[in-house]
């Protein structure tokens, strides 16, 4: 058997909104042969995924705060994969920063600090020092790549355990609470350093409009500025950009650095907003959700922020499936992979015509 | 610390460096051949869950072993499928991979959590395992150990002295000059991949089948990113690997002596060595070496023949 791929001569618009669609309900069907085949009825399951929590207050709500670390991380990777650098560490970066602004939380834990000029100022600290420790953190793979040519896949990843291992330590010793009965928790967080609720009684929290923020900004940029337009030049023709005179090495620096900021900002919100405190984990693996949600968003802000919401959808469709289906919490993980799967299948099969030949004679 | 101990850490050392070199000499294969899979740690787990099921199911861990390569096999056809038969990007359709062979292996296993079945047999030579000291160690290894070391003999033989093997590398390192001189690129490839898969399925097999005999979700903990590292760590050469494997093989189990000598560092430091030892010794390789000249050429990029 043999597969050609024959460029399609212009990029329609209506593929390239139909190929993520089409992915999305391949993996879905995928994902319903496996529901049926684990002996329970796909109908119910989909009813349950992806219907049920579009109809009820609170698990919209938990749908809003769940897609706000996957759209803020996926925002700032953008930057890095238009540009061609496979920044997979987010995940630690989302740790760095919920930590460093997580650490603000505590020590101005009970009005210390706070004096005669009151608690205003913390909240607006804790998401800069968020999006500063995030940034730093992802400027360690960014300058070991762009000065010693290290491969940033794997220093971004290693990092990703380091940085977890780092938080486990501090919860577990020099940040727990020493009222909170020997367990591995810190101090719960004043109400000057938790973002607020919007809505009484529910989860939803300010920290959901970074989200519209971050998704507007990287969209003007990438449209309209001249960095937006070196970055995907970078990505895109490496010659032609450095023939046009953009330094590549700023460009990744920049593109860590961004997308390490926004991974921060997302820890410290998740940590603030939804959490209250600091735990030794504080992350379900939203760094790595987040490149699925990158990659269905086809890499761009618009993109990611309705991508995003699909898979906030997947993660609590998916904790209501393990409670009224008795659907392992697994399921919803190789869904995920699945449809990452699909989508990119989908993105060649929008640029490219398929041409399958069979029969041995047909090799490559 | 007396002759026994050191000896029973050495055992320990090999064990846990097992697994990785297992994985990282398929990886070496692909890599060569122009493919970067970071679905390693997905293969893995797979062939961890695949090759307990089916030791638990039929009793026989030889066949425990078959089905863990075929589980990683699997999985690397649906990533060369992607990567290879459309073009998709590598690093992605990889990732893909390791969050769907979590999410599969953890479902396949669910249903044997908490089973437990006898270790892989260990060698026996009567006599030489039973010399003081060295036996054991050098004679008295599970089986996997032994065929981990023939595997990297044989793998590190026909990449550098066959025609086979040549081919293979000449087509890691210019897929296009491959391509005009008649090779079948994509085909070496997907040999390739489904080989690195094979060997991820058995390397995640010998965990749950000799390391610890049971199946328990995630049980891989990341060891797939690390043979990925080692692979680099290894400049693509077997040899290397095998030094490497025993390299952070050790320093995983200095973390659990220190541990048990009352050293006082945090067990996270410990746990975290592995990582920094990798991120030190990518360091100290690429200032060796500015251009990173050693990794192929074509390592990821995607080759899409002409008709």
């Amino acid at each position: 058997m043999r597969i050609d791929l024959v460029a399609r001569p212009q990029r329609s618009r209506l593929i390239e909104i139909a190929a993520p669609v089409a992915a999305m309900a391949v993996a879905i069907l995928i994902g319903g042969v496996v529901v049926a085949l684990v002996g329970r009825s796909p109908l119910t399951a989909f009813d349950v995924y992806f219907i049920e929590p579009l109809t009820q207050s609170y698990s919209l709500q938990a749908i809003a705060v769940k897609a706000t670390p996957l759209v803020l991380i996926a925002t700032g990777l953008i930057f890095c994969y238009r540009a061609n650098f496979w920044n997979i560490g987010a995940e630690g970066q989302f740790v760095a920063g919920g930590a460093l602004g997580g650490w603000l939380g505590l020590v101005t834990h009970d009005g210390a600090l706070q004096g005669a000029i009151g608690g205003w100022w913390i909240l607006p600290a804790m998401m800069v020092l968020g999006a500063i420790g995030g940034a730093l953190y992802a400027l360690i793979p960014a300058l070991l790549r762009v000065r010693l040519n290290v491969s940033e896949i794997l220093t971004s990843l290693m990092l990703v355990y380091v940085a977890q291992l780092a938080l486990d330590w501090l919860v577990r010793g020099p940040w727990k609470d020493p009222e909170g009965h020997n367990l591995p928790v810190s101090v719960n967080f004043d109400p000057a350093a938790s973002l607020p609720l919007l809505v009484d009684g529910g989860s939803l929290h300010l920290g959901v409009l970074f989200v519209p923020l971050a998704v507007a900004l990287a969209a003007v940029v990438f449209s309209k500025t001249l960095f937006g337009y070196s970055v995907r030049l970078a990505g895109s023709a490496p010659r032609a950009a450095r023939f046009g005179g953009f330094d590549d090495r700023a460009i990744a620096i920049a593109a860590f650095m961004i997308s390490g900021a926004l991974a921060g900002l997302a820890g410290v919100v998740e940590v603030s907003g939804k959490i209250g405190q600091l735990l030794p984990s504080i992350s379900p693996g939203y760094g790595f959700s987040a490149i699925i949600v990158a990659f269905l968003g086809r890499l761009s802000p618009v993109g990611v922020l309705v991508a995003g919401l699909v898979l906030a959808l997947t993660f609590v469709g998916g904790e209501d499936a393990q409670i009224a289906m008795h659907l392992p919490g697994d399921l919803t993980l190789a869904f995920q992979g699945v449809l990452l799967a699909c989508v990119l299948a989908a993105d060649v099969l929008a640029r490219y015509r398929l041409l399958v030949s069979w029969g041995w004679g047909a090799r490559s | 610390m007396n002759a026994q101990a050191v000896v029973d850490i050495l055992m320990i050392v090999v064990s846990a460096a097992t697994p990785l070199l297992i994985a990282a000499v398929g990886e070496i294969v692909a890599e060569r051949a122009g493919v970067i899979n970071l679905g390693l740690e997905g293969m893995m787990i797979v062939g961890a869950a695949s090759g307990f099921a089916f030791a638990y199911l039929t009793d026989s861990t030889l066949l425990g072993v078959v089905a863990a390569a075929l589980g990683g096999v699997a999985i690397a056809g649906v990533f060369a499928f992607l990567t290879l038969g459309l073009a998709a990007n590598q690093v992605a359709a990889g990732l893909a991979m390791t969050i769907f062979g979590r999410g599969l292996a953890n479902l396949v296993g669910a249903g044997f959590v908490g089973l437990k079945r006898a270790r892989a047999p260990e060698l026996r030579i009567p006599g030489l395992s039973d010399l003081p000291i060295v036996g054991k160690l050098l004679f008295g290894q599970d089986v996997f150990v032994y065929c981990a070391i023939l595997l990297t003999a044989v793998v590190a033989y026909w990449l550098t002295r066959t025609r086979a093997g040549l081919t293979l590398r000449a087509v890691g390192e210019d897929h296009v000059s491959g391509h005009s001189l008649g090779l079948p690129v994509r085909s070496i490839r997907l040999a390739a991949v489904l080989f690195g898969g094979a060997c991820a399925g058995v390397a995640g097999g010998y965990l749950s089948l000799a390391y610890t005999p049971f199946w328990s979700p995630d049980m891989t903990a990341g060891r797939g990113w690390i043979a990925l590292a080692l692979v680099v760590f290894a400049s693509w050469r077997p040899w290397r690997a095998l030094a490497g494997a025993l390299l952070f093989g050790g320093v995983a189990v200095l973390a659990l002596a220190f541990q048990g000598l009352g050293v006082p560092i945090p067990a996270q430091a410990l746990n975290a060595a592995p990582y920094v030892t990798t991120i030190v010794v990518l360091v100290i390789l690429s200032a060796r070496d500015v251009r990173g000249a050693t990794a192929p050429q074509s390592l990821g990029v995607s080759f899409i023949p002409d008709r």
